[in-house]
């Protein structure tokens, strides 16, 4: 059966849009000529299948195919797929752009209190680094632009903290002047590019353990608005979002493999443990939507793990 | 702005970083192949994810990378290889491995797969080299 509806997704649209633009799939143009009677009917249809063919040919094969044949790969083989940072853990706007579509979400009435940006600990700057893209994600789907500056400045401020690369100066400017400019989806891909840049700065000052952290900082704080969002507006379709246990299963093997310091650290070593909780309240079976309160374990269990992230005394 | 432009700026954001971060020109070109079949996509409402999945493949073979998608979205996953790649092919697996059905652009070395997940999880993306020797790749993905 087509997981994809049509009319929401048309490659072929596309397609046609390039062949008016006499950019590029010039062999589809075909398709858009009107024929007046038989005869010229079949003489167009003749030509065009041969001026079809030889650009073929010239261009190589260029189709769209619908359908495609079925297969299976082994489990053995699954077990050995890659994995990577970047493309394995979706960005908190990803999560919210699914929660987005069954129905009008209450963005604003997602926001938190400011936290402190004083932290000492460096695994607890990044975990709370992650959580404040997080809420930047919010403020871009709440569409408020005072608030994008405000959290912009203070991802600034915690990623200073880190040590991160000074580029991340120029990001600051970019996303106030983004949201002055109230340009909600640039200021999205700003965010994740700052939350890649802080990243990548890490991984070339040798900090590479705490990249995970930031990327769970984010998750934390994402599915906590996430389950908050559906208990106040319940919604099997939005519910379904939930169930990502391959994904906190991931995030649990990359702290495992983290120094053995920083995983002694307080505060990892109890969301290491609370994650281990969290990755079966999220272990629905495919199919079957959460109900209200599964979604508030969930709720209640991120909860307790992002009120640590941000208040927990680091160590004397 | 219109959004042709911003997703210009974007895949031109994206290919200079690719560069400052001393990848191969190889994949960076592969990268810059990826981003130009994703970019088609946005003027749908997708967007790009600034991450990217480099790599091999071979002959008759794949390489497989997990994703962790969500209900609710659409989601393109976009391939660029380069020489001596003469044909690719995208297909996404479902968590117990089966094949999902999904629309599919292919044109040479570069290729997609769009489909819309029933179940959020865990999903796995493949890229098989059908035609050609050994060559890099890059795979980006775009969601609305």
């Amino acid at each position: 059966m087509r997981q994809i509806a049509p009319r929401t997704v048309s490659p072929m649209k596309l397609l046609r849009e390039r062949c008016r633009k006499g950019t590029l799939y010039l062999v589809l143009c075909g398709y858009e000529i009107h024929i007046g009677n038989f005869s010229a009917a079949r003489i167009i249809s003749a030509m065009i299948r041969l001026a079809r063919l030889g650009l073929m040919v010239w261009t190589g094969s260029i189709f769209v195919a619908f359908g495609a044949e079925t297969g299976r790969i082994p489990a053995d083989q699954l077990a050995k797929a890659a994995t990577s940072d970047s493309i394995s853990i979706p960005t908190p706007g990803e999560l919210f752009a699914a929660l987005e579509k069954p129905g009008k979400t209450n963005w604003a009435g997602q926001y938190r209190g400011p936290i402190p940006v004083t932290y000492r600990d460096r695994a607890q700057i990044a975990l709370n680094l992650g959580g404040l893209i997080a809420d930047g994600f919010i403020a871009v789907e709440a569409k408020d632009g005072q608030q994008v500056k405000n959290i912009g400045s203070d991802i600034i401020k915690l990623a200073k903290a880190l040590g991160v690369s000074e580029k991340l100066l120029g990001r600051g400017s970019s996303i106030n002047e983004f949201a002055e400019n109230n340009e909600w989806d640039t200021l999205q891909e700003e965010l994740e590019a700052t939350q890649n840049e802080v990243k990548s700065s890490m991984q070339s000052h040798a900090d590479q353990d705490l990249v995970i952290l930031v990327s769970l900082g984010g998750w934390i704080r994402g599915t906590q608005v996430v389950t908050s969002a559906i208990m106040q507006n319940y919604d099997e379709r939005t519910a379904k979002v939930l169930r990502q246990p391959a994904l906190v299963h991931f995030m649990q093997s990359k702290i495992n493999e983290i120094s053995p310091e920083l995983r002694s650290d307080p505060l990892v070593k109890d969301v290491s443990e609370e994650l281990t909780k969290i990755e079966k309240l999220v272990s629905f079976p495919p199919g079957k939507a959460p109900d209200v309160e599964e979604v508030k374990k969930v709720n209640v269990a991120v909860g307790k793990v992002m009120e640590e992230i941000e208040n927990k005394e680091a160590p004397k | 702005m219109n959004r042709s432009l911003l997703t210009s700026l974007l895949v031109l954001a994206l290919t200079v970083t690719v560069a400052v971060r001393g990848d191969t020109d190889a994949e960076v070109q592969a990268r810059r192949d990826a981003l130009d079949v994703a970019a088609a996509f946005s003027n749908d409402g997708f967007k790009v994810r600034d991450g990217h999945w480099c790599g091999v493949v071979k002959p008759h073979d794949h390489a497989l990378v997990a994703v962790n998608l969500y209900a609710g979205n659409q989601y393109w996953f976009s391939v660029g290889a380069t020489e001596p790649a003469k044909k690719i092919a995208v297909s996404v697996y479902d968590e117990t491995g089966k094949q999902v059905t999904t629309d599919s652009y292919d044109n040479g070395d570069k290729a997609a797969a769009g489909f819309a997940p029933q179940n959020s999880g865990q999903y796995f993306v493949s890229v098989d080299l059908l035609e050609g020797e050994q060559s890099p790749f890059c795979l980006v993905y775009s969601y609305k």
